[in-house]
């Protein structure tokens, strides 16, 4: 709990600076990888194991939410780790949870692991289910099986993968197993090798034409927007954070046909304050 | 010619959007569909989760659930966690005199290395050891013909306060965070938090708040930007404010020093088993009464500046681990002691040379030293203090680690001592007329005084208020004097009682 204490800013950058943490790589930006999951499933223990030494930290744009990023190369290429405020869900309840919600929406990450605990697998797939519906690029990351195991849990990932349609990876992050696969798995999601076809409860065929008939709408206020269909969904639910980030204009700034809009505003945001 | 009359495209809004939304809601089920949606997401995982989770009887009876069931008792559970910290702060004390006196031997007192051998095992160590590097570099400077004033600075002042930091400061460092970072790593200490959750919302702030408190013991400053994890503005600045209540890592070695050294040495014999109690019983009364602070200050502002009803939140008991030791390790002899002795250094090293500047200049009749130090004497005395200890309070703001050395040292220039003496330092304090109640007063005035610079600092970037950082840094300044004024009169008023009714 108290690692986190001191604010390490990374050697080489200058402080009150956002770390461009492309710049070393050898193959321009990268790709980015966002880190989900709840609080307590060893998800900082996951982005330590992947990224070592070579992390960043600061804060979330406008916000006092901490945010690290890392990198790690595999196979000659760079991969970005972007670390989530850990959450229960992604119904913006929270300051974590809608910074989560915002940078798996518009950050547009090449692909989104979900940390779940192997010990209370049930409680930590609503998540999942809920990363999901918004992005295909999925994978789970059941950690913790070190500990499963103590309690006599076994996760059958194979059987899990099957019936979420996006790969499972068993890990015990702490004593480094299963990481290799993780990474494995991550760039064969990113490059296609690895499909991904998140399987979901089909909703009611009413629910269905709503959405159909909403989603031109998302679509025109919002130019560009990738993720059309799950504002349409929040839209008809009642989510009322997003009805005021709609009404706000927080969406219209964070969407942008632009690749990575969420990471150059992010850059121009630091850049004024810098 | 006539106009196309094609009608306008309808123009985008998000209020045409939200009605739009709305009006299809209605369509779906209403309110209830989003119920229904969630109903169906937590069905759906649920099922999932059948498919592919196995659960076989656990092995063995170390079941999470059992140790839970007596951490986190609710009576059971408050002396169990004082029980715990006793044997931290007991390990401590009891381990930190031995390396103590070899690393003052080695750097700074007179008998050298072989005084701690003769004392502690009783061993006649060879004569080259017989000094310590403080005489090796008065040597040194002697040889080199140096001028008074340089080798005064730099021996007498900076390594001499960077000496004295290094041999009170370190053992009790070395030995107290890596149990601390153990007994985290294990993950108590969000059970202390449920045990003490309550307490806070009786006292109208968040439960959270004893998660940001625990952090406090850690380091103020990470205690008050932890403060983010509450939502509530009234809740958050409760916790940022009382948050320098409970002492940090900078200020516990402050204060097991003087229990061990001083309290216990002054009502038991010196390094005895009674004696260690004795410094043990003393720091965990200082950290109960720090909790109590914390409350009792918590819930006056939520009475008065900060009103307002706690919000309910919901804590998650993390699942037991087994410790990486290498972890622990790491954490807490790099990430803690290494960093806190290095911020100690940095402070202390120009502290130590400020002192020796400060106690060998004359102002008018006396040195600067002895002008500030009689000017705050007065005020010091009301204290239970004196002028010494109030202007090494004021010498490190910036790191409250330095306090005690910092004592040492003036006290030293004081009576003109130029030689450092083993087993001195107590010697040292009485001579200086410290009682017991000296050395009360001065505990608590540390426990409770003004937050040191760097957490004042993170105050200020928290709150983004210059009135709440104020306030965050006179509210307990305040406080720290009147208790300590209370103290001392009153045990000086019951002395004067009761030394009139023996006549």
């Amino acid at each position: 709990m108290l690692g986190a204490l001191f604010h390490n800013h990374c050697r080489d950058c200058r402080p009150n600076r956002i770390c461009t943490i492309h710049e070393n790589d050898a193959e321009g930006e990268g790709h980015v990888v966002a880190l989900a999951g709840n609080p307590n499933t060893g998800k900082s223990t996951v982005f330590n194991a992947l990224t070592g030494l070579n992390q960043h930290t600061g804060n979330w744009p406008g916000k006092t939410v901490s945010r690290a990023e890392g990198t790690f190369v595999y196979e000659g290429s760079a991969y970005t780790l972007v670390d989530l405020p850990g959450t229960y869900s992604l119904l913006s309840a929270s300051t974590d949870e809608e910074i989560a919600r915002d940078f798996i929406l518009f950050g547009q990450p090449d692909c989104t692991v979900v940390v779940v605990d192997a010990t209370s697998l049930e409680r930590n797939l609503n998540l999942v289910l809920q990363v999901m519906e918004i992005t295909n690029k999925v994978i789970v990351c059941v950690n913790l099986i070190d500990e499963a195991r103590r309690k006599g849990i076994e996760v059958d990932t194979d059987q899990l993968s099957k019936d979420l349609g996006v790969p499972a990876v068993g890990t015990a992050a702490r004593y480094g197993e299963g990481l290799s696969e993780l990474v494995k798995t991550i760039a064969g999601v990113i490059d296609g090798r690895i499909e991904t076809t998140p399987k979901l409860p089909a909703p009611p065929l009413a629910v269905k034409s709503a959405v159909d008939e909403l989603v031109p709408k998302v679509q025109a206020l919002l130019p560009g927007v990738r993720n059309a269909r799950w504002i349409a969904y929040r839209l008809i639910e009642g989510d009322y954070p997003l009805r005021q980030a709609l009404i706000s204009g927080q969406f219209a700034a964070l969407v942008g046909d632009e690749r990575n809009s969420l990471r150059t505003a992010l850059l121009a945001e630091h850049a004024a304050a810098g | 010619m006539n106009v196309s009359t094609t009608p306008m495209p309808e123009r985008p809004s998000a209020a045409g959007l939200l009605q739009q939304a709305d009006a299809l809601r209605e369509t779906v089920g209403g309110e209830r569909f989003r119920d229904e949606l969630v109903a169906e997401l937590y069905r759906h995982a649920e099922k999932i989760a059948a498919r592919s989770v196995r659960k076989r009887k656990p092995r063995g009876w170390f079941a999470d659930e059992k140790i839970d069931r007596i951490l986190t008792h609710p009576v059971l559970g408050i002396p169990v966690m004082a029980a715990l910290l006793a044997i931290v702060f007991w390990l401590t004390i009891a381990g930190a005199n031995v390396p103590s006196s070899f690393l003052a031997g080695l750097l700074m007192t007179d008998g050298g290395l072989t005084d701690a051998f003769r004392a502690y095992f009783d061993i006649n160590a060879p004569a080259m050891l017989s000094a310590s590097l403080y005489q090796l570099l008065h040597e040194l400077f002697g040889v080199l013909q140096a001028p008074y004033w340089l080798s005064g600075f730099l021996v007498d002042g900076v390594y001499l306060g960077l000496a004295w930091v290094v041999s009170v400061m370190l053992p009790p460092m070395a030995i107290f965070f890596p149990l601390f970072t153990l007994l985290e790593d294990l993950g108590y200490l969000p059970r202390v938090a449920f045990n003490l959750d309550w307490l806070f919302k009786r006292a109208g702030a968040h439960g959270k708040q004893a998660l940001t408190m625990m952090m406090g013991f850690g380091c103020n400053a990470a205690g008050v930007i932890a403060c983010r994890v509450i939502d509530s503005p009234r809740e958050k600045l409760i916790a940022i404010l009382t948050n320098t209540f409970v002492p940090c890592n900078g200020r516990f070695p402050t204060l097991i020093a003087v229990a061990s050294l001083f309290v216990a040495g002054a009502v038991a014999k010196p390094g005895t088993f009674a004696a260690s109690l004795i410094g043990t019983a003393t720091v965990v009364g200082v950290v109960v009464l720090g909790v109590a602070t914390t409350l009792i200050v918590s819930w006056a502002l939520s009475r008065t500046v900060l009103r307002g009803e706690p919000s309910v939140f919901i804590l998650e008991l993390p699942p037991y681990r087994r410790p990486s030791v290498a972890r622990v390790i790491y954490t807490s002899l790099i990430d803690r002691t290494v960093f806190v002795l290095y911020r100690a250094c940095v402070v202390a090293a120009p502290a130590g040379g400020i002192i020796w500047l400060m106690a060998n200049f004359q102002l008018g009749s006396a040195s600067i030293a002895d002008q500030v130090s009689g000017f705050l004497d007065l005020f010091g005395r009301l204290l239970g203090l004196d002028g010494v200890i109030l202007l090494a309070f004021i010498i490190a703001i910036p790191a409250n680690e330095i306090v005690l050395p910092t004592a040492l040292m003036l006290y030293m220039h004081q009576s003109r001592m130029v030689e450092v003496q083993g087993t001195m330092l107590s010697s040292v304090l009485t001579d200086h007329g410290w009682t017991v109640v000296t050395a009360a007063c001065l505990m608590l005035f540390s426990l409770m005084h003004n937050p040191c610079g760097t957490t004042i600092w993170t105050i200020w970037s928290e709150t983004r208020s210059v009135r709440w950082t104020v306030f965050g840094a006179l509210m307990p300044l305040a406080i720290a004097i009147l208790v300590c004024a209370f103290v001392a009169n009153f045990v000086r008023l019951f002395s004067i009682v009761s030394a009139g009714s023996a006549l």
